[in-house]
């Protein structure tokens, strides 16, 4: 039956996508590209094998059996949470192991350094007016 | 009835292969933020592991633990970044 093949040709494509993402964690130079390997690849390689067991739902469903339903809508919604919740971490890896002075591999300068952010311009202006408050109050 | 060794079981072994390539990358992790790389795709794998389990043995309730696991994780990445750029809470 097609819907079969279907499914296990998402079930290779994910799996494959997985181990590219495990030997990427072990091959590459540097954070950033670990990063790059190891929250990309998995990302697209869960789309793909949560959306085989989606397609099992369905084929379920389709047979007559009820639990195939709830099958497809629990899948879809660990499908969501990980769509949501995944470039988000990373991103905030990145950005904290930049801020905790980690340079790329090969990197000679960091164009990064001395252009504040806007939190920590505010944190610091801030902190100046409270301080020049208290001396004069003093 | 569903055998013990279906399809999905070989499906699971390969995907257990990269969290223990994962976890090497654990163990040997030069800085901090290496380490926290690995937690983050270990956290992603286990995801995908447990909904191919419920998928296998036809038990929906795994897949719920998913779910739940995944925005623990989540939100526990977020922390370590947050503690690891050195900022307040």
């Amino acid at each position: 039956m097609i819907f079969d093949i279907i499914i296990y040709v998402f079930l290779g494509i994910g799996v494959f996508f997985n181990v590219l993402a495990g030997v990427g964690l072990l091959r590459f130079p540097d954070v950033y590209t670990r990063l790059h390997a190891g929250t990309k690849c998995t990302t697209f390689g869960s789309i793909f094998i949560i959306g085989s067991v989606i397609l099992i739902g369905f084929k379920n469903w389709w047979s007559g059996d009820l639990n195939g339903s709830v099958l497809v809508i629990h899948s879809a919604f660990a499908l969501i949470a990980i769509l949501l919740t995944n470039p988000v971490s990373a991103h905030a890896i990145a950005r904290a192991a930049h801020k905790s002075g980690v340079m790329p591999a090969q990197a000679v300068i960091d164009e990064l350094q001395d252009k504040p952010t806007e939190k920590s311009t505010r944190k610091k202006t801030s902190s100046k007016t409270a301080f020049s408050k208290k001396e004069g109050e003093q | 009835m569903i055998e013990f060794f279906n399809e999905y079981m070989i499906v699971l072994i390969a995907v257990l292969l990269c969290v223990i390539m994962a976890i090497v990358r654990v163990i040997f992790g030069p800085t901090i933020p290496d380490r926290v790389v690995g937690v983050d795709t270990i956290n992603t794998i286990v995801i995908v592991g447990m909904v191919i389990y419920g998928a296998a043995y036809e038990e929906v309730i795994y897949i719920d633990v998913a779910i739940v696991y995944a925005l623990l994780s989540f939100i526990s990445t977020l922390f370590i970044a947050k503690y690891l750029e050195g900022g307040e809470f």
